[in-house]
């Protein structure tokens, strides 16, 4: 089950990421933007992970370790461009997956073809962002573009191959790669030219190799549970 | 479905179908298209078949809460919901008297066609549920619930939920 370990652990991430904007964002709009963002992913992570076993026991009892999620949704969510550069990145990797997995025959077909409808608004609220912020002002402009350069390096591992995902990995990486020049040019912002992995770093999220951010992550996400076991409400 | 109902499974889709959905008490399950089946299994067991509109949709456990009453209010003394996903619900689910109704409630409806299919927003015109100018403004993709965004009447200056196309 290690598809959908990986997809499943990308979406929670991810997601409670998201949901670390709540009371924070910079305007409404985009506080109950994000949260939806984040309740997508989170309700495609409760199937994903249902596909391995107990949702609740992977989420909340599971060691740094055990995740196999890519760093890139791992990474905090810095100003609110780190977190659009992240959203542009991870959603339009996602949507061309989705598309691909919703078009093929494999036990994620059905789910793909649900969550890619949903996954193609959340592509298009990073990619009207990040052309608002490029093109907006000196100062958006140029936060951008630190928060484009800063996060490219945890972009190869998207196309590192993944059990059980069958996809043609270096076609994705072609249309990933069209896809977010393209928005990167229209928003005059400038393509990061940097590698797209640390030279350690290939495929480290999914071998359960985690930035140092998200341990602290993970406590915040399971402290409740672990501290009391069996809680409801 | 592809099966037939008998007219005991017609009667329970029917009352299943009558449930309001708990988010908006306006549509019935049935308007809002969610229901897929009923089937019975044996002497007192029952199992519907609901699709969610969104992947996490929080409503569908309220919905299955409420399908699991009615029906058992009714005499069924074993009811099982299970969700499916295929084919994946698209608001062209959503009958024609629900597209009425939402309109009527302040929310503009989903306009045909489903889904943004690629990353092109839709262009053609939303209607204001208030004054029914179709000059119209989007102000945020994601509103109240993730079924919605929020847009803004430019005649009446009204803001107003769009169901949008999914």
């Amino acid at each position: 089950m290690t598809a959908a370990l990986a997809l499943g652990d990308d979406a929670l991430v991810l997601s409670h990421r998201l949901g670390e904007w709540a009371g924070h964002a910079p305007v409404l709009e985009e506080e109950v933007a994000l949260a939806n963002i984040a309740l997508d992913l989170l309700g495609q992570a409760r199937m994903l992970l249902s596909f391995v076993g107990d949702e609740d026991q992977l989420a909340y009892l599971r060691e740094e370790r055990a995740f196999r999620n890519v760093q890139l949704v791992e990474q905090p969510n810095g100003d609110f461009a780190h977190t659009i550069a992240r959203q542009l990145y991870f959603s339009v990797y996602q949507h061309l997956l989705y598309e691909k997995l919703a078009a093929g025959q494999g036990e994620f077909a059905d789910l793909a073809a649900k969550a890619v409808k949903e996954v193609a608004y959340h592509r298009d609220h990073a990619e009207q962002w990040v052309l608002r912020l490029g093109d907006g002002t000196a100062e958006s402009h140029e936060r951008m573009q630190r928060a484009l350069d800063a996060l490219w390096r945890f972009t190869g591992e998207l196309f590192e191959p993944v059990e059980g995902v069958d996809v043609d990995r270096h076609a994705l990486r072609d249309g990933w790669l069209a896809a977010v020049t393209s928005v990167v040019e229209r928003a005059t912002l400038t393509l990061p030219s940097g590698p797209q992995s640390g030279a350690w770093a290939a495929g480290a999220g999914r071998q359960g190799l985690h930035t140092e951010s998200f341990g602290r992550m993970l406590a915040e996400m399971q402290h409740l549970h672990r501290s009391h076991p069996g809680a409801s409400w | 479905m592809v099966t037939t109902e008998t007219p005991l499974e017609a009667e329970l889709h029917r009352l299943a179908g009558s449930v309001p959905d708990p988010e908006l008490p306006v549509l019935t399950l049935d308007e809002l298209g969610v229901l897929r089946g009923v089937r019975v299994d044996g002497a007192d067991k029952v199992t519907v078949q609901l699709t969610p509109t969104y992947t996490g949709c929080p409503a569908i456990e309220a919905m299955s809460a409420d399908i699991e009453r009615v029906l058992r209010d009714h005499g069924v003394a074993e009811v099982s919901v299970v969700t499916v996903l295929a084919p994946a619900w698209s608001t062209d689910d959503i009958s024609d008297e629900g597209r009425r109704k939402l309109a009527e409630f302040g929310i503009a409806p989903p306009r045909p066609g489903s889904g943004p299919g690629g990353p092109v927003p839709l262009t053609l015109a939303v209607r204001c549920p208030h004054c029914g100018s179709t000059d119209t403004e989007l102000l945020s993709r994601f509103s109240s619930t993730a079924c919605k965004a929020l847009r803004r009447c430019v005649a009446c200056r009204e803001p107003f939920d769009h169901f949008k196309e999914l």
